[in-house]
């Protein structure tokens, strides 16, 4: 199945509103997605017999700067029976204020592996995965403060109490 | 000085909770950072009744050097000596994919000279070896085996010297570079390398006698730490991980990458000779036979490389290296077989600077060791090493 039998058999099985656009322009052709309906998506992707998308190969939060304050989860799948790929991506504007985390519904009950990169893109770039059954942060200490990967991010001065040089 | 939000602090509050419950009913147990068998400084957090490890809890990040945030304000090229330090046994294959994925979007993956891309292959291979044989090594002594380790050293100490004679360097080497290679191999390389195969390839048989048909081995691996097809492909395991399922996929082959579509192997799996498909003793053999199968790649790469992609003395491995590395605004995935699994970087760049906007490592290590909670589960804690050892992770690559 091709990029767009691809689009044709999502807005076929979950409706119109589920695909907002496309990317075309790049080396690999990106679907965009509408952010509630991902785990529908993506379940609807592994399991139909004409795609088999069951390899989530990666998962990566996205800040896309300060200009648009948007946030971003980009999905690359690959089908292991088809030997195809797809990118998938889902954004959503936000205000950069930490008490009001970009929100996503969490992938996990799809993909298991979605599991840690999840708890990745929130420890690093500050996304909030709903649903997701143990989102503590990954790489940096349970106490930091921020997100690194963030555009608008400041490298703290001092780590409780302690200089850094 | 909180400024800690109790919204999304739901699932530390549960996990402090469970640990203190668990701490009443069971016992918990700290295995690492600092435990020599978790190679590298992974705390795995075990909550054991008597002998039984009910639940393992991973704690990682110890070895995090940002290398996404280092990635975000160096250029392209200043970032290769960075993907050298993620998975440090087999630096060779992190550039090799860095530098592809970065060829592709500038759109000159097809412009580097045949001699370039052997001797990219080459050097990735052998690397593989050396990375596969401290897999084994270190596995042999996890078990208790103390020879294999000594031998497996050994022997990757050739290795290292050849690719220091070529880089410079022993470990990290920053010899591949977009567009090119830092220096062309030097001369009498070939001839040594023909040397060091037929000098491996008895050690080899050496080391399955050893090691791979000891019974002592196999009644440790067995049966242990059995990973199914589906849940390896739902964790998205994949390298020998993956192919230890008994599932035929290598990227070498899927997605034909580089000169490999020119090159003769065979990809190994798993078949459960000893036991069970996908169990521990499946996972170490297939690194065995990777081993045999590259050092025929690296015969392949050598026949052509001393035939008709000789050196000449006009050669020069930077000549088509790009004055500006500024590719067009535009995201990019690529992904090769790392020697842990499927190694991806995903790139944007805004096509008006040589730094790109974000770059994600999609790390083997990472995914591979995310499986370990689900078949660490209900066994023993000795068979818990057995299982950590046959991830055959590295944590540099876990944490970056």
């Amino acid at each position: 199945m091709n990029f767009e039998d691809i689009k044709i058999l999502l807005t076929e099985k979950l409706g119109l509103e589920v695909v907002t656009g496309e990317e075309t322009s790049g080396l690999q052709p990106a679907l965009l997605i509408e952010p509630d309906h991902i785990a529908e998506v993506c379940l609807e992707l592994r399991n139909n017999p004409n795609t088999y998308f069951d390899f989530l190969s990666s998962l990566s939060g996205v800040d896309y700067g300060t200009a648009t304050n948007r946030f971003g989860v980009v999905y690359h799948l690959a089908s292991i029976p088809y030997q195809t790929q797809l990118t998938l991506k889902i954004s959503k504007e936000n205000n950069r204020d930490l008490n009001d985390l970009p929100t996503f519904p969490s992938i996990t009950s799809v993909y298991r592996t979605a599991d840690w990169h999840e708890r990745e893109a929130y420890d690093l770039v500050g996304i909030f995965f709903k649903g997701h059954p143990d989102l503590r942060r990954i790489l940096l200490p349970d106490d930091w403060e921020g997100y690194p990967l963030r555009k608008d991010y400041k490298t703290a001065e001092y780590y409780k109490g302690i200089k850094i040089d | 000085m909180n400024i800690r939000n109790s919204k999304y602090d739901h699932a530390l509050e549960n996990y402090s909770k469970k640990i203190a419950d668990a701490s009443v009913e069971d016992m918990v147990l700290n295995m690492g950072p600092q435990h020599p068998s978790t190679h590298g400084v992974l705390r795995l957090e075990l909550i054991t009744d008597g002998e039984i490890v009910k639940e393992v809890i991973p704690h990682i990040g110890y070895l995090h050097r940002c290398f996404e945030k280092h990635a975000e304000s160096l250029t392209y090229q200043q970032t290769i000596p960075f993907t050298d330090r993620m998975d440090y046994l087999a630096s060779m294959n992190n550039s090799h994919a860095f530098v592809m994925g970065v060829e592709r979007m500038l759109g000159i993956d097809k412009d580097i000279p045949k001699r370039i891309e052997y001797i990219r292959v080459l050097v990735c291979e052998l690397n593989r070896i050396g990375s596969h044989l401290i897999a084994i090594g270190t596995y042999g002594i996890d078990i208790g085996a103390f020879t294999p380790f000594l031998w497996c050293f050994r022997d990757r100490e050739h290795i290292m010297g050849m690719l220091e004679w070529a880089s410079g360097s022993r470990m990290l080497y920053n010899y591949i570079w977009v567009g090119g290679l830092f220096y062309d191999l030097p001369v009498g390389f070939e001839e040594r390398c023909r040397e060091f195969v037929d000098y491996f390839k008895p050690k080899m048989v050496e080391l399955n006698q050893l090691l791979t048909d000891n019974q002592v081995f196999i009644n440790r691996t067995a049966n242990v730490g059995v990973l199914p097809l589906d849940v390896a492909i739902n964790y998205g395991c994949s390298g020998p991980m993956l192919r230890g399922s008994g599932l035929k996929w290598d990227l070498r082959r899927i997605d034909n990458y580089s000169v490999y579509p020119e090159l003769e192997f065979d990809v190994p799996i798993g078949k459960g000779e000893m036991g069970t498909v996908g169990d521990c003793w499946d996972r170490y053999k297939v690194r065995v036979d990777e081993i045999e199968q590259s050092l025929k790649m690296i015969e392949q790469c050598l026949d052509r490389l001393q035939k008709e992609l000789k050196r000449t003395p006009d050669f020069d491995p930077r000549a088509k290296l790009p004055r500006k590395t500024i590719p067009k605004a535009q995201d990019y995935y690529v992904r090769c077989e790392g020697a842990k699994g499927e190694l991806g970087f995903y790139f944007i760049a805004d096509g008006k600077s040589e730094i790109p906007t974000r770059v994600k490592a999609r790390a083997p290590s990472f995914n591979n060791l995310s499986v370990l909670p689900e078949i660490a589960k209900g066994v023993m804690i000795a068979d818990l090493i057995a299982i950590v050892g046959s991830i055959d992770f590295v944590l540099g690559e876990v944490d970056r």
